[in-house]
């Protein structure tokens, strides 16, 4: 049933992609966009990533792509204007990209992922039962939020870091521990809380930068180019 | 739109299925009533019976309503509205309009685009419906729970926009594009102020699960996020105020008046393609109202500590009298959610309509900033409490011992009867969410404690 | 067939989007289909990335990378978007084979 699951919207990502493609008409490829997209968010839910596939429907599908049509509305000159390909760059273009992707796959399946010594099989490791609400059905906002402001607790509190434990005494972390007994703030693993502000001052200047880039200029003749 | 919840569903089940089925007692009882079906077999008829139920509350409530703002209006405005199709009320008006516009000719215009033409309609109705799937009807009643049911229902509810957008376009009319345009414009702007207002019961709350952002507020009217702080209490007006814009619902109703008036994006449509712009409409009217009961006035509890005592004390979770105290909630949750509905259509035809830039002046220049304030003020408000009066809340215990066992940490989780430890004097109770009765979707599994895994 | 779904089935589905996207980019004169080809790309990132946290030892640092990942495109494609827009005021088109004088 999962591989059911998978495959169907596997095949919607793949083929709205395909289809972004080989379309010619702008207002349709931002609807094919629109379902590779929401199938890549039924991926996100699949892989037991609840808020990242939430937020890629809300700003992906519900902001961008809104965007990208508005920009299509805003610069048609004629409703159903299509700037075509000749059939010689299409078949250029497909070439390479067949290249590309025959390269990208192989290199991708050539790989003995369970080689390596921390992943057993394709089970996941680095997980933490963490009692309640685990991150593995999927809630991983509790996670994610505390990770933005600084605090990894899935990987502290469980003792998956050379760190130990926030609140044990040093001394006595050496017997639960198999690792150093260093001072405990030294160690405990970085969040993400700069990116996260960074993120912000960044977004705030998009804002401001686009909104003055796309005023209403006083109306002066065109030239065509 | 469904589909991506159609993927949690089944992958809940999934997850769960490696030791056990024990997550979700749909699935388990159809295991047993029919197990012939298998694994995936069952998680797909729980699936089909999630969405056939979810479906008749995204069918019916708009039915209902379409027939009482005929009414409403027709008061309002001094006349009877309906009153012969179906008896004196009318109460079969919308099944006669829904039957005569299935019966009409399925125009398009030669010049529209055929496939966003058609395909439009569709997105909209997808989207305002999938909004259902995450929202808690009763206790323990939801098609799917997450940890993140607002955001996920807020996301998904952000579809209708590009429906909108594209069935402006695809009509191949200068009037039905300007007119999608400025309705998507409206509907994207609206959004900032709904998720700012929309956060300030979860930052109350701790949690983004509607279901237990409605246990909080269990006991008594005055632990009804509402009055909780007078943040909050204004929050819940703007919170209403901004989903009657991002319904497209007067007096921001641009494109009704429009229609009125010369187009709007639904000018070419007709018919029964029509008719789903309207049905998702109504939807989206009543999942807010939905939402701003269960976020701001308590959802399911009746406010009155007799009374949502009696419902919690009728005996068990499990069996049929939970299921009654279950029904008795959903009753009391929609006699609500109706009656914000009706304020909705009230001051529909009261209030005098805006043109579209005083619709995004508003949005722009004073929603924004004041839910800004507003969401400051909530965050602060604890604090300030503690620094002046030494409790974290004004009346009523402190959230922390309102919290559902579900989301209680680690150390708590060996106390697996909720109420025995939360039903003393403070009057809060919870029903509960953990036990597994077999009609029913249970939610609370999903966030089942370490010890009964 | 119908085996467990594994970490190559998810990157073989990534790939093909960013091909898709970086074909798109390379093929199309429409500036916005470009645009809509960088979307493209970044979603194959994004799968990549979220498989990885989800089979691999990434943990929640993928599912973090991929959030910062969907509003970095988003703030990119506002800013694209209003260059286009200027473009199209400047010179009434938005075939980017025509946009090849430094000079407007």
């Amino acid at each position: 049933m999962h591989w059911f699951l998978f495959m169907f919207y596997a095949l919607f990502a793949a083929g709205g992609a395909l289809a972004v493609v080989f379309s010619q008409n702008i207002v349709r490829m931002a609807f094919y966009l629109v379902i590779s997209l929401g199938a890549t968010a039924a991926l996100f839910f699949l892989l037991d990533a609840d808020f990242v596939g939430a937020t890629q429907l809300l700003i992906y599908v519900g902001g961008t792509v809104v965007l990208l049509i508005f920009g299509v509305m805003l610069t048609s000159s004629s409703p159903f204007s299509s700037i075509k390909n000749t059939p010689a760059e299409l078949l250029q273009g497909g070439i390479v990209g067949l290249t590309f992707l025959t390269l990208l796959i192989s290199t991708a399946l050539s790989v003995n992922w369970s080689q390596s010594p921390e992943m057993v099989g394709g089970t996941q490791l680095a997980r933490v039962e963490e009692g309640f609400n685990p991150r593995q059905e999927g809630n991983t906002s509790r996670s994610i939020g505390t990770a933005l402001l600084g605090l990894r607790f899935d990987r502290d509190l469980a003792g998956q870091t050379v760190a130990a434990p926030v609140h044990e005494h040093p001394a006595t972390a050496a017997q639960g521990e198999q690792t150093l007994s260093v001072a405990p703030a030294e160690r405990l693993s970085t969040g993400y809380l700069l990116p996260f502000e960074i993120i912000s001052m960044h977004l705030l200047v998009v804002l401001i930068g686009a909104s003055y880039l796309a005023r209403a200029k006083r109306s002066r003749t065109a030239s065509p180019v | 739109m469904i589909s991506p919840v159609l993927a949690k569903t089944l992958s809940d089940g999934l997850n769960e299925s490696t030791d056990s089925l024990h997550g979700s007692g749909l699935v388990e009882w159809i295991l047993q009533a029919f197990p012939l079906l298998g694994t995936g077999g069952a998680l797909l008829l729980a699936a089909v019976i999630h969405t056939a139920l979810v479906g008749l509350f995204f069918g019916l409530p708009a039915f209902i309503f379409i027939w009482a703002e005929r009414k409403v209006a027709g008061r309002i405005q001094d006349r009877l509205g309906p009153t012969r199709t179906g008896g004196r009320f009318g109460w079969l008006q919308s099944l006669a309009d829904g039957v005569k516009l299935i019966q009409k000719e399925d125009l398009a215009p030669e010049a529209a685009d055929h496939l966003l033409f058609r395909v439009s309609p569709y997105i909209v109705v997808v989207a305002a419906f999938s909004a259902f799937i995450f929202v808690p009807f009763s206790d323990g009643w939801t098609a799917v729970s997450m940890d993140i049911g607002l955001f996920v229902a807020l996301a998904v509810l952000s579809l209708e926009v590009l429906g909108i957008v594209l069935a402006g376009y695809s009509s191949a009319s200068k009037w039905s594009l300007f007119g999608g345009m400025r309705e998507a414009a409206q509907m994207v702007s609206y959004e900032v102020p709904l998720g700012l207002t929309a956060v300030i019961p979860v930052v109350i709350a701790g949690t983004m699960n509607l279901n237990d952002i409605v246990s909080m507020q269990s006991g008594g009217f005055w632990n009804w996020f509402l009055l909780h702080d007078p943040f909050a209490f204004c929050a819940f007006f703007l919170f209403f105020t901004v989903t009657l814009a991002s319904n497209k619902r007067a007096p921001f109703d641009l494109a009704e008046a429009e229609s009125e008036l010369v187009g709007g994006f639904h000018t070419e449509y007709s018919g029964m393609r029509w008719s789903f712009f309207f049905l998702a409409e109504y939807a989206a009217m009543f999942f807010v109202s939905m939402l701003a009961v269960l976020l701001f006035l308590g959802g399911w509890w009746t406010g009155l500590p007799v009374l949502d005592q009696a419902l919690v004390a009728l005996p068990g979770g499990a069996g049929a009298w939970g299921y009654l105290s279950r029904v008795i909630a959903m009753v009391i949750l929609l006699s609500k959610t109706g009656l914000l509905v009706f304020v909705q259509i009230w001051i529909r035809w009261t209030l005098p309509r805006l043109r579209i830039d005083q619709v995004m002046t508003t949005c722009l220049k004073y929603l924004v900033p004041i839910s800004c304030f507003l969401f400051l003020g909530v965050v602060t408000w604890p604090l300030i409490l503690l620094s002046t009066i030494q409790s974290s809340t004004l009346w009523g215990a402190p959230l922390g011992e309102r919290v559902p066992a579900s989301t209680r940490p680690v150390e708590m989780e060996q106390q697996t009867h909720p109420l025995n430890e939360r039903s003393g004097s403070t009057g809060h109770s919870k029903m509960e969410t953990e036990t597994v009765t077999p009609l029913v979707a249970n939610s609370g599994t999903l966030h089942r404690t370490g010890g009964e895994r | 067939m119908t085996g467990q779904v594994g970490l190559n089935e998810y990157l073989a589905v990534a790939a093909i989007l960013f091909v898709c996207g970086l074909v798109c980019m390379a093929t199309k004169r429409n500036s916005i289909g470009v645009l809509m080809g960088v979307e493209l790309v970044l979603n194959g990132a994004n799968i990549n990335l979220v498989a990885f946290s989800r089979f691999g030892t990434l943990g929640l640092e993928g599912q973090l990378m991929a959030l910062f990942v969907i509003v970095l495109a988003a703030a990119e494609a506002a800013v694209a978007l209003a260059i286009v827009l200027n473009f199209y005021n400047n010179h009434l088109t938005i075939d980017v084979d025509q946009a090849d004088e430094l000079k407007n």
